[in-house]
């Protein structure tokens, strides 16, 4: 579902990623786990077609970036850490409006389908500006899956939640998960993380340090081996 | 200048720009903040010409015109300015970006409804500046002129605001970097909108609308053009 | 770091005797203006300086087209190089115009087209470089003063036309004149010529040591990073 070889970005003189190799197929769900500044962010930009490539080659839902941009867009949800959403709007009209940029279809019954799936169906006419940082987080994602993309990348989306507002959201995550979508996740919290994801690929200084699959940890626990990649 | 515009249905293009636009006013309607504070700078502007150039009966008639479109320049910045960072603060840019349309539709998305508050501050301003100065600017030909005049500063300012939002010192470059390349507009503009109100003869007022036409082309196109070279990481 | 390339060390060696050689030529071949006198010989350099400021404004304008096509940071090194150069050589002609507008119109500045348009460019210049110096990463300052560059290189010539529409009091010295054409001997001819070719060749030594310092900067930033990490 994402092919990416040999890929590099440099902001100017500074090099960002260095030959990141990574390779995720159809229904997985890769927790992209490493420090600050490792290029996480970087990375996912490049998947979603908002950066280009330095160098490499990046194919995501079998098209090629950033030539067949378009196409990639069509297929793919975004939530970053942001919202995305525009404050003045209801949450409806916020859906509303991302349905004719994606030039959707039926678009009313979709939107209440999202909105039934993340649960803000009772707050549908409120201003996301009256919302919650929980709950403009939820509508992101009902806003991420509304043209029903195959892939989804997750960039640090629990920052600035609480406690239950994570609890809601890993539930509207798993349930994102589950209907078979491939899904690339950055995060620094290990533990969510280790509950979510099928992969756990660790990115350092650019590069793809370590991979592992639940089953492959064995008795070393994850926060362990994300140590030890980062050590080597 | 998207390499793959593979929309998936032709209305697609013209569906997102309208999306965009009607985004835009349908935020503003409801908060209103951008058209208020265009439209209470805009009065204050208004006032401050009669204190300062002491705008007696006499000299109005001269000077109407310019300060009209000093205003109205003042005023659009203000606009482009917040229009631009609604879309940067809270990474909604990003979120447009995302959309699997040609980046261009943004651009005219944004410069429509930009064009749309520009005017609904124009529409305003003009009949209050009338009251206040006890001038008649109802003149179908002055009002074309604002139109035109209004579509070339609302053409780049989007443009321009756009690049300005992403840099370090925002909001305060916009009006460096927009105001030297739309002097043509402003100056065209102004003699145009003058030449009506003084009644002058058609043939000296053509020349100012030639130009308003050849800039507005001519940006709108480049525009067109570059804006995938603005937007892009 | 290397030491200069042999053409250009005689290009700087070239400009500097051609230079002084203009200067001789301005105060002894050029007859002396019979209305305005001594102080027409400004006039001399005045359009020199003009002229290589136009040329850089046309270099960085197909700079930048070339850079947006390429994306190669060496377009916007020496895009920027041009635009430094046409900003001091407008600057340098403007104030040279003043010199000469002083006893020839009786003021230091006219709103004349060519002067007024003159000082806007400069204005797009300035503009440019906040521009640059507001953004960080060095790609998206290309880009960026590139589509800038652009505006400027379509909008000053219509600038122009907007304030030639007003009555100008400019001499208009080559072409069909009005009734205000300067009076041009052969030799005062002759001397603008040499005083035109010989400031094109400073521009080019200029551009040329211009686009060095940009590499060297470039070098100096790799150094840095590298010993930083």
């Amino acid at each position: 579902m994402i092919e990416v070889k040999k890929l590099y970005k440099r902001f100017g003189l500074k090099t960002v990623l260095r030959g990141v190799d990574f390779s995720v197929q159809p229904g997985e769900f890769v927790a992209l786990l490493g420090p600050n500044g490792a290029g996480k962010t970087t990375f996912l930009r490049i998947l979603a077609s908002l950066s280009r490539p330095s160098l490499g080659q990046v194919h995501v839902a079998g098209y090629a970036l950033p030539g067949q941009s378009a196409a990639v867009r069509q297929r793919l949800g975004v939530v970053s850490h942001m919202p995305l959403l525009y404050g003045d709007l209801t949450a409806e009209e916020n859906l509303q409006f991302y349905g004719r940029m994606y030039n959707l279809p039926a678009l009313d019954e979709r939107i209440s389908a999202v909105l039934e799936m993340v649960g803000l169906t009772t707050r549908r006419r409120d201003l996301v500006r009256t919302f919650s940082r929980g709950m403009q987080q939820r509508l992101a994602i009902g806003r991420a899956v509304l043209h029903d993309p195959d892939v989804m990348l997750f960039d640090e989306p629990y920052t600035g939640l609480d406690q239950d507002a994570s609890e809601m959201l890993d539930a509207v995550l798993k349930n994102v998960a589950a209907a078979g979508r491939t899904v690339v996740m950055t995060s620094h919290d290990l533990a969510r993380a280790e509950d979510l994801a099928t992969r756990f690929d660790i990115l350092s200084r650019g590069i793809i340090a370590a991979s592992a699959r639940p089953a492959d940890l064995g008795n070393t626990n994850l926060l362990a081996f994300y140590k030890q990649a980062l050590a080597s | 200048m998207n390499p793959t515009p593979d929309s998936p249905r032709p209305s697609s293009y013209l569906r997102a720009t309208l999306a965009v636009a009607w985004k835009d006013l349908a935020a503003e309607l409801r908060s209103r903040e951008l058209l208020s504070a265009m439209l209470v700078f805009s009065t204050l502007v208004i006032l401050i010409f009669y204190f300062a150039l002491e705008l007696d009966v006499k000299a109005r008639n001269g000077i109407t015109a310019g300060a009209l479109w000093v205003t109205f320049a003042f005023a659009g910045t203000l606009g482009l300015n917040r229009s631009m960072a609604i879309e940067k603060d809270r990474g909604c840019l990003d979120g447009l970006l995302l959309a699997p349309v040609d980046r261009s539709a943004i651009y005219f998305g944004k410069a429509l409804s930009n064009l749309a508050f520009m005017l609904i501050v124009e529409i305003i301003v003009l009949p209050l500046y009338s009251v206040m100065y006890n001038i008649n600017l109802f003149n179908p030909g002055l009002l074309a002129v604002t139109l035109l005049g209004s579509i070339g500063y609302t053409a780049v300012g989007t443009l321009l605001a756009t690049m300005s939002v992403q840099t370090r010192t925002r909001d305060v470059l916009l009006p460096i970097l927009l105001f030297p390349v739309v002097i043509p507009v402003l100056v065209a503009a102004v003699k145009a909108s003058s030449g009506y109100l003084t009644g002058a003869d058609i043939n000296e007022i053509t020349p100012w609308i030639n130009i308003l036409i050849v800039y507005n082309i001519i940006f709108i196109a480049v525009a067109f053009m570059v804006f995938d070279f603005v937007v892009e990481e | 770091m290397p030491s200069q390339p042999r053409a250009l060390q005689l290009l700087n060696i070239l400009s500097a005797l051609l230079l002084a050689a203009a200067a001789i030529m301005v105060f002894t071949y050029a007859p002396t203006e019979k209305v305005m006198g001594e102080v027409q010989k400004v006039f001399y350099f005045h359009v020199a300086t003009a002229w290589v400021g136009m040329l850089g404004f046309i270099v960085a304008a197909v700079v930048a087209i070339i850079y947006l096509r390429t994306k190669d940071l060496k377009w916007d090194a020496i895009g920027l190089a041009a635009v430094e150069i046409s900003l001091v050589f407008f600057f340098v002609a403007i104030f040279l115009g003043s010199i000469w507008a002083r006893p020839a119109w009786g003021t230091w500045w006219t709103w004349e087209p060519r002067l007024t348009t003159a000082a806007i460019l400069e204005m797009v210049y300035l503009a440019y470089l906040l521009l640059r110096q507001g953004l960080e990463d060095p790609e998206r300052r290309a880009r960026f003063g590139a589509v800038y560059t652009i505006l400027g290189g379509l909008s000053v010539p219509l600038t122009f036309i907007s304030i030639r529409i007003f009555r100008t009091i400019h001499p208009v010295i080559i072409g069909t004149g009005g009734s205000e054409k300067m009076n041009m001997e052969p030799a005062m001819l002759t001397t603008m010529f040499f005083s035109i070719f010989v400031f094109s060749i400073i521009f080019v030594t200029l551009f040329w040591h211009r686009i060095r310092l940009g590499q060297y900067a470039e070098k100096i930033e790799h150094l840095k990073l590298k010993l930083s990490q």
